[in-house]
């Protein structure tokens, strides 16, 4: 499909070269030169060095700068691992599913470039649990390819150095998205998240030094080495530089994933790629960064979607998961649905998550179902006060922008919800037990 | 349950893929193993995972009740697990999943369908969410569906059933 912001994608090269996915097709489009490059001609530290210059920043949603992250991993500790986030959960993210399933080798030559920079011999790719059939498929088949053409295995391109690559099911639980709960996961426990320090570049998998990156980001490694860092900083901003895929998705008449350069409006990707709103009505909200972000209002269309801008305008590019609300879409219906997400997906181990979203769903349901008070507006207030700041791990802080730009956008329509005769009709007593 | 040949041997090849000292990181993929036949696992399964792996049954149960892919309880042959989240819902989920429902002639939160055939299932963003309406069934996807569709899917799936049973 034609991109005019892109000659050729970075990263969606199957749109361009059709059956990419097999490896004869990718090796002759420059498939596994990057490797033999690095394994070559480069040392670790060079190949780090030129994704620190690219200035590519991790792209399963905190935008951390890769080549960073792979300095701070110590030299003189062994075994060290290698494990990609590919568990995918965030509600509005379906781009790494896109990138496993017709461009692996691309995303698999990137992994082991990040292997061979910090010295892993052993990478783990982390999917969730319902890529069943990926993993099973496309994604074995195209690892076994690798390992046919020596890629993977021994002495690769007879250098001294070995890689082994290893799929990895998790079963149902986004809280695996957050890095030290999918350590744990993979290590056979539960997935609940561990207590920073030590960070996983120290103590990671097995207690090892663990490199954790998101599957996009290692797809934009390989062209990084092998085209170079000035070649990669053509797109993007200065501070956001490179491609980024965007998942576009709701009320819009085409959504599905774009690769667009970091900086290009949120306009663009939802008039000209996305082919506007349904029924050509008026955009009511951007959720920029899945159930995880902010509303923004639909005045902040013009942002450039870079990470800064992003936060300059009160959101956040995260993974870079557009949920689109339009002029037909109820404020409440919406902030509910995320937070019922958010109350199925909490791990229960600190009590502001576990507490705050089983409240958050009740109130919730209580405005919907028309037995709401002015006090319960209030109250989902309170609820995310107390939830801010006091959550052991992101998942519970992610609750609260959501929330709190649906009241401050549209709180009208909460108020319409609530009534001042269920606080004489209904005693309190009744509703606790019909809602709680 | 006793694990068939076929089944020790990829036990054999999962375990393959984990340090010597570090078996427990196989609960997942022998838990998948062990449920992939019925789709649900009783005490036995759970028995030989533990075993298989040198761990406590009480810590299968608990990852069990931790990852929302794994049941202790019987369901249908085909679990179909429909996605009504978000965006999904921004695009006619939930109507899409009442309807079936009704037509699978269950109750408005799924179910099991008396013949023991089919699990219809609400679940949340299954990474299709720009193909709405969307489900997996036994964790392939089935994605842009029609109502029209999925029943002849589903009708596909009893033929193939009832041929097997017979
Ligand atoms: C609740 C939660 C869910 C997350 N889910 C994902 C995910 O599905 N995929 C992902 O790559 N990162 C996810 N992350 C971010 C990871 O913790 C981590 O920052 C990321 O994998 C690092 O890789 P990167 O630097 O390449 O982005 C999640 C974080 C949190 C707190
Ligand atoms: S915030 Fe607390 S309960 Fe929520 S997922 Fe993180 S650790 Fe678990
Ligand atoms: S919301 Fe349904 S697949 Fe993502």
């Amino acid at each position: 499909m034609a991109n005019p912001l892109l000659k050729e994608h970075v990263l969606l090269r199957h749109r361009d070269i059709e059956d990419i996915h097999k490896i004869d097709v990718y090796l002759a489009h420059d498939g596994y030169r990057a490797l033999e490059k690095g394994l070559k001609e480069m040392t670790p530290d060079d190949v780090t060095n030129v994704v620190k210059a690219s200035g590519l920043r991790g792209r399963g949603g905190a935008g951390f700068p890769t080549g960073v992250k792979w300095g701070f991993i110590p030299k003189n500790l062994n075994p060290k691992y290698v494990v990609v986030n590919a568990d995918e959960s965030e509600p509005g993210t379906f781009k790494d599913r896109e990138i496993m399933e017709s461009n692996p080798h691309q995303f698999i030559e990137g992994v082991i470039l990040c292997a061979y920079a910090v010295g892993a011999e052993t990478c783990y790719i982390y999917g969730r649990g319902e890529f069943w059939t990926l993993f099973h498929g496309r994604m074995q088949e195209a690892i076994d390819e690798a390992y046919e053409k020596g890629f993977l295995g021994k002495n690769i391109f007879d250098t001294d150095f070995s890689c082994d690559m290893y799929l990895h099911l998790g079963a149902g639980a986004y809280i695996c998205g957050e890095e030290t709960a999918l350590l744990n996961s993979l290590e056979g426990l539960m997935g609940q998240p561990r207590s920073r320090p030590p960070f996983p570049a120290v103590a990671g998998l097995y207690a090892k030094p663990t490199v954790v990156n998101n599957v996009e980001t290692l797809a934009n490694v390989t062209p990084i080495v092998l085209h170079g860092a000035d070649w990669y900083r053509q797109f993007g901003t200065e501070k956001s530089p490179g491609t980024k895929i965007c998942s576009l998705s709701g009320r819009v008449n085409r959504p599905g994933n774009y690769e667009v350069p970091l900086g290009t409006p949120i306009r663009y990707l939802i008039e000209e790629l996305g082919g506007g709103i349904i029924d050509g009505k008026a955009v009511k909200a951007i959720l920029p960064a899945g159930a995880s972000s902010s509303n923004m209002g639909a005045d902040k269309i013009d942002t450039p979607m870079d990470y800064e801008s992003m936060a300059a305008a009160g959101g956040m590019l995260g993974s870079a998961s557009f949920i689109i609300l339009d002029e037909t879409i109820n404020a409440v219906w919406a902030a509910e649905k995320n937070v019922k997400f958010f109350k199925h997906e909490s791990c229960g181990k600190c009590s502001p998550c576990r507490e705050g979203t089983f409240w958050l769903t009740s109130v919730y349901r209580k405005l919907r179902e028309g037995y709401g008070t002015k006090q319960d507006v209030e109250l989902i207030e309170t609820i995310i006060n107390q939830m801010e700041g006091n959550c052991f791990c992101l998942l519970g802080e992610f609750v609260v922008p959501g929330v709190r730009t649906s009241l401050e956008l549209f709180r009208n329509e909460y108020e319409s919800l609530a009534s001042e005769e269920n606080e004489v009709d209904q005693p309190q007593k009744d509703l606790i037990h019909t809602f709680f | 349950m006793g694990w068939t040949e076929k089944e020790q041997q990829d036990l054999e090849k999962i375990l393959k893929k984990y340090p010597a000292d570090r078996k427990l990181s196989a609960v997942l993929p022998a838990l998948y193993l062990a449920q992939r036949e019925k789709n649900w696992l009783d005490d036995d399964d759970i028995e030989a995972v533990a075993e298989a792996l040198g761990i406590e049954t009480t810590h299968v149960h608990s990852i069990i009740g931790f990852y929302t892919l794994f049941r202790k309880e019987p369901v249908g042959k085909y679990m179909m697990e429909v996605c009504t989240d978000l965006p999904c819902a921004l695009r006619g989920a939930e109507d899409f999943f009442k309807r079936l429902c009704e037509r699978m002639g269950l109750g408005p939160k799924g179910g099991t369908t008396e013949d023991n055939l089919f699990t219809v299932e609400e679940v949340v963003c299954i990474a299709a969410c720009d193909k709405a309406p969307c489900m997996q069934i036994n964790l392939e996807f089935f994605e842009s569906l029609t109502d029209e569709q999925i029943d002849e899917v589903v009708a596909g799936l009893r033929a193939q059933a009832s041929n097997n049973g017979a």
